[in-house]
């Protein structure tokens, strides 16, 4: 955390710079403890506070580096778009279990990805397990390489329409939560290096 | 005003109806498919929409808002989860040579391709059908991995 020692001169400062990124997760801890009483109420929201600060300061998790710009009109297609995709997915595996057929072939992918942030790769990676054909199998972080299996491939075009699938998902994702550099950077070449000062993990 | 409900009704019963093929294709998905990997996209997708679509239904049949936002959180928990439980077992199963390598059509994450001396659907502990050769192409494999990594150029 070589960030933290630069910008943060005392104690005090600390934490705030800590609470400042604790935050939004304490106030999502708040709302899902009110959630889950289903009703709401001062001793609800009372007693939801004492559990996040309990939670947060027992199960601490680092931070998330760079924070979220949520911009409205991506997260709309974002969240459009992904609908679409599970429902359709969800009707495509269905139909592929019950089909006489049964299934084609299946493949492991590499996609060279233009993104390096932890939260942007964590929310695409949650996304594309849950659009058509394909699975998250592993994720070379430092490269920034996704490792997919998909379903479904009967040749060559079709590993590449899904690569090109998952690009496009990475673009919704990038224009719906990530900040004006990332936006640039998804017109780099992939597999193109990232510089060392854009790098956006501790 | 009757007939406002029981269109409500016939609506929550057709999403809850729906939801439950659903998962009953995820349960035939687990039995049908050959390996591991393909049986987690059976237990993905299918399986989260159809807890989705129960979730509406039951959220049109239920009335009160205390039963619609706990119905939230189980979607949106359902969601969050499935995928990286998925992504966890398959993982494992991959690094562990649990994988139908006949039924795949390319492997770029072992781009050497055929996997010859293992059959492939089997643990990585197991013993390899030709132990020689097995282990002359694991020894390769290292090699190479040490050469991917630049630790090779000395």
């Amino acid at each position: 955390m070589t960030a933290d020692a630069a910008t943060e001169p005392g104690v005090g400062g600390r934490l705030a710079h800590q609470l400042r990124h604790q935050l939004p997760l304490l106030v999502w801890l708040v709302v899902v403890w009110n959630l889950l009483w289903g009703t709401w109420s001062w001793a609800n929201l009372l007693g939801g506070i004492v559990v996040a600060l309990a939670v947060t300061w027992l199960l601490p998790l680092p931070p998330v580096v760079g924070g979220t710009r949520v911009r409205p009109l991506g997260l709309l297609v974002f969240l459009g778009s992904f609908l679409v995709d599970l429902v359709s997915s969800g009707a495509q595996v269905a139909w592929q279990t019950v089909r006489p057929s049964g299934i084609d072939r299946s493949a492991i992918i590499r996609v060279q990805l233009r993104t390096d942030s932890d939260l942007l790769l964590t929310i695409l990676a949650e996304s594309v397990t849950l659009v058509p054909g394909s699975m998250v199998l592993d994720l070379d972080r430092d490269r920034s390489v996704l490792v997919l299996h998909v379903l479904h491939v009967r040749d060559e075009a079709d590993v590449e329409r899904q690569r090109a699938s998952v690009l496009v998902q990475e673009e919704r994702v990038v224009r719906a939560f990530g900040t004006a550099d990332e936006i640039a950077a998804l017109s780099r070449a992939p597999g193109e290096p990232f510089p060392a000062v854009e790098r956006r993990t501790p | 005003m009757n007939d406002v409900e029981t269109l409500g009704d016939v609506v929550a019963v057709a999403f809850l109806l729906l939801g439950a093929l659903l998962c009953l294709t995820a349960g035939i998905g687990l039995l049908r498919f050959p390996d591991v990997l393909t049986r987690m996209h059976a237990g993905t997708k299918p399986q989260v929409l159809g807890v989705l679509l129960i979730m509406v239904g039951a959220a049109i049949r239920l009335q009160g808002w205390s039963a619609t936002w706990m119905l939230l959180l189980v979607a949106l928990f359902q969601m969050l989860t499935a995928p990286v439980s998925a992504h966890m077992v398959s993982r494992v199963a991959y690094r562990r040579r649990h994988v139908r390598r006949d039924r795949l059509l390319v492997d770029e994450q072992r781009s050497t391709g055929k996997d010859r001396v293992y059959r492939g659907d089997e643990p990585a502990d197991a013993p390899p059908e030709e132990p020689g050769p097995a282990l002359a192409e694991s020894l390769r494999e290292d090699r190479e991995d040490r050469e991917d990594r630049g630790d090779g150029v000395r």
